[in-house]
C-alpha cells in the first residue's frame, strides 16, 4: 500500500525537471524523472515497472513540448533494462550502480536524439551528454535518499 | 511478493506494447499531425505543475525586488525617466509622421494601418529541452491567444505561438531548427529568409546568391509574407557574410535583434481586419492556382 508516496516523489522529480534555470546551469541539469523511475524499479518491480515509465514519458513530453512519443519510448526502453535485470543490479555497490546508470542515461539521451534526429534536423552538440555526469554524481544520494523514505513510510 | 522470478517475461511484453504505443504516438503526432486540439487539454491538464515548478525561481525574484536598496532604486527611476524623455520625444515625431503617411496614403488610395491589439504577457519558463527552443508564457486561450500568433519583444521579433493551453501558452522561438521568417533587408527591400540555425544567437540565411546586394550589419525587418508575422518589425542583424565562389549559395548568418537569452516581459500581437483581408486574398489566391 502507500503507492502515493512513489506518486509524490514521480511529481517531485516531474518538477524538478522542468524547474526553470539559469542558462549557465541549463545543460547540467540531472535526469530527475529517470533517476527516481530507476530507484523505483529497482526496489518495487512488480510496482513500478515499464507502464509507469511510459505514462511518465508521455507527461514529459507533454510538459516539454516534444512530439509525443519521444520520450516515452526512450524512458520504457530504459527501464526495461533496470527491470529485467534488478535482481544482478541490486547486488551491486552504490558506486558501480552509479557507473551503469550513467550508462543507462547516455543510453536514454541517445535514444531521445536519434528519435528528434529522425523527426527534424538537429545537430549532435556533446554539451547534450552533460546531464549524464550530473546523473551519475547525483544517483548514490538520491539512492539514500529514498531508500531513507521507503524504509520510513514503509511502501512495499 | 508472489512474483519473484518471473517478471523478465512479463517485462518484455511490457516493453514491446510501450515501444508500439510510443511510436504509434509519435507517428499521430508528427506526421498526422492530429493532436492539435487534444494537446490544447493535455497542456492545460499539466499546467498546474509548471505553475507550481515556478513557484521558487518567482519567489526568488520576489525577494530581490525586496531587497533593492534605496541607492539601487533611485539610480534606476533617473535612468527610466530619462528614457521616457527620449522616447516621449520620439513619440511626438510619430505622431506628426503617423498623420502624414495616412493622408499620403488616402492620396494614394492604399489602405490605412490600422492600430493592432496588444497584450504584455510574461515568461513562466524556459524548456530544458536542448533540441528546441521553446519558452511557456502565462497568457492562453482564456486571454484569446490562438497558435501561430506572432510575439515580440521590447527590440524585435521573438516567435510565434505553438501550443495554447486555457492559462499558458508555448512559444517556438525564431532560432529553432523548425523555424523561418520572411524578411526583407531595410535598405534596399531584398527579400530573404531567415531559418533559424538550433543556436540561440544566431539566424542562418539560406539560399542567397553571391551577387544579392547585402552587406554585414543591414536590418533584416519582418516583409509579412508568411501571413504569420506583420510587417515592418525588426528581426536581425546581418553579421557574417562569407562569398566561397565554389559553392553553389553564399553563407550568411544574422544575429536576432530580441535579447532570446534574457526575455522577461513578451507583446503578444493580434491581426488587424487589413491582415484578415489579406490572408483571405492569399487563401482564394491559392485556391485559383
Amino acid at each position: 500500500m502507500r503507492s502515493y508516496v512513489i506518486a509524490i516523489t514521480l511529481l517531485l522529480a516531474l518538477m524538478l525537471q522542468i524547474m526553470p534555470m539559469p542558462i549557465a546551469l541549463h545543460q547540467y541539469r540531472p535526469d530527475w524523472v529517470f533517476m527516481a523511475l530507476a530507484y523505483w524499479t529497482l526496489a518495487l518491480p512488480n510496482r513500478v515497472n515499464v507502464g509507469v515509465a511510459l505514462i511518465n514519458g508521455l507527461v514529459l513530453d507533454i510538459l516539454l513540448g516534444t512530439t509525443l512519443g519521444v520520450h516515452s519510448f526512450a524512458l520504457s526502453a530504459t527501464v526495461f533494462v533496470l527491470a529485467a535485470n534488478y535482481q544482478r543490479f541490486r547486488n551491486y555497490s552504490v558506486w558501480q550502480q552509479a557507473f551503469i546508470i550513467g550508462t543507462l542515461s547516455a543510453f536514454y539521451h541517445l535514444l531521445v536524439f536519434w528519435l528528434q534526429h529522425l523527426l527534424t534536423d538537429i545537430y549532435f552538440i556533446f554539451t547534450y551528454l552533460w546531464p549524464v555526469v550530473t546523473t551519475m554524481a547525483l544517483w548514490p544520494w538520491i539512492f539514500m535518499l529514498l531508500r531513507k523514505l521507503r524504509r520510513q513510510t514503509q511502501v512495499s | 511478493m508472489n512474483s519473484f522470478f518471473n517478471t523478465g517475461h512479463n517485462a518484455t511484453h511490457r516493453l514491446i506494447l510501450a515501444l508500439i504505443i510510443s511510436g504509434i504516438l509519435m507517428f499521430a503526432d508528427h506526421r498526422l499531425d492530429s493532436f492539435g486540439t487534444i494537446r490544447t487539454y493535455l497542456n492545460s491538464l499539466v499546467s498546474p505543475l509548471q505553475y507550481v515548478a515556478n513557484i521558487p525561481s518567482g519567489m526568488l525574484n520576489w525577494s530581490a525586488q525586496r531587497l533593492a536598496s534605496q541607492q539601487q532604486l533611485l539610480s534606476e527611476n533617473t535612468l527610466l525617466k530619462n528614457e521616457n524623455l527620449l522616447m516621449r520625444e520620439s513619440v511626438q515625431q510619430f505622431e506628426t509622421l503617423k498623420v502624414e503617411n495616412d493622408r499620403l496614403r488616402t492620396l494614394l488610395g492604399s489602405p490605412l494601418q490600422e492600430g493592432r491589439r496588444k497584450m504584455v504577457a510574461e515568461l513562466m519558463a524556459v524548456d530544458n529541452n536542448p533540441y528546441s527552443h521553446q519558452v511557456i508564457i502565462d497568457k492562453g486561450t482564456s486571454d484569446g491567444v490562438f497558435e501561430g500568433q506572432p510575439v515580440l519583444d521590447a527590440n524585435g521579433i521573438v516567435g510565434q505561438v505553438l501550443h495554447v493551453a486555457a492559462t499558458t501558452s508555448r512559444i517556438l522561438l525564431i532560432t529553432d531548427i523548425t523555424h523561418a521568417v520572411p524578411v526583407r533587408v531595410a535598405r534596399n527591400n531584398v527579400r530573404l529568409v531567415a531559418s533559424g540555425s538550433g543556436e540561440l544567437g544566431d539566424l542562418a540565411i539560406h539560399h542567397m546568391p553571391h551577387n544579392t546586394d547585402l552587406r554585414e550589419g543591414d536590418l533584416l525587418i519582418s516583409s509579412g509574407l508568411g501571413e504569420v508575422f506583420p510587417a515592418g518589425y525588426p528581426l536581425a542583424v546581418v553579421s557574417t557574410i562569407i562569398k566561397d565562389e565554389g559553392r553553389p549559395f553564399a553563407t550568411v548568418n544574422a544575429a536576432p535583434i530580441a535579447l532570446l537569452d534574457r526575455l522577461k516581459y513578451l507583446l503578444l500581437l493580434w491581426p488587424t481586419e487589413h491582415d484578415e483581408r489579406l490572408k483571405e486574398v492569399v487563401k482564394e489566391l491559392k485556391e485559383d492556382s
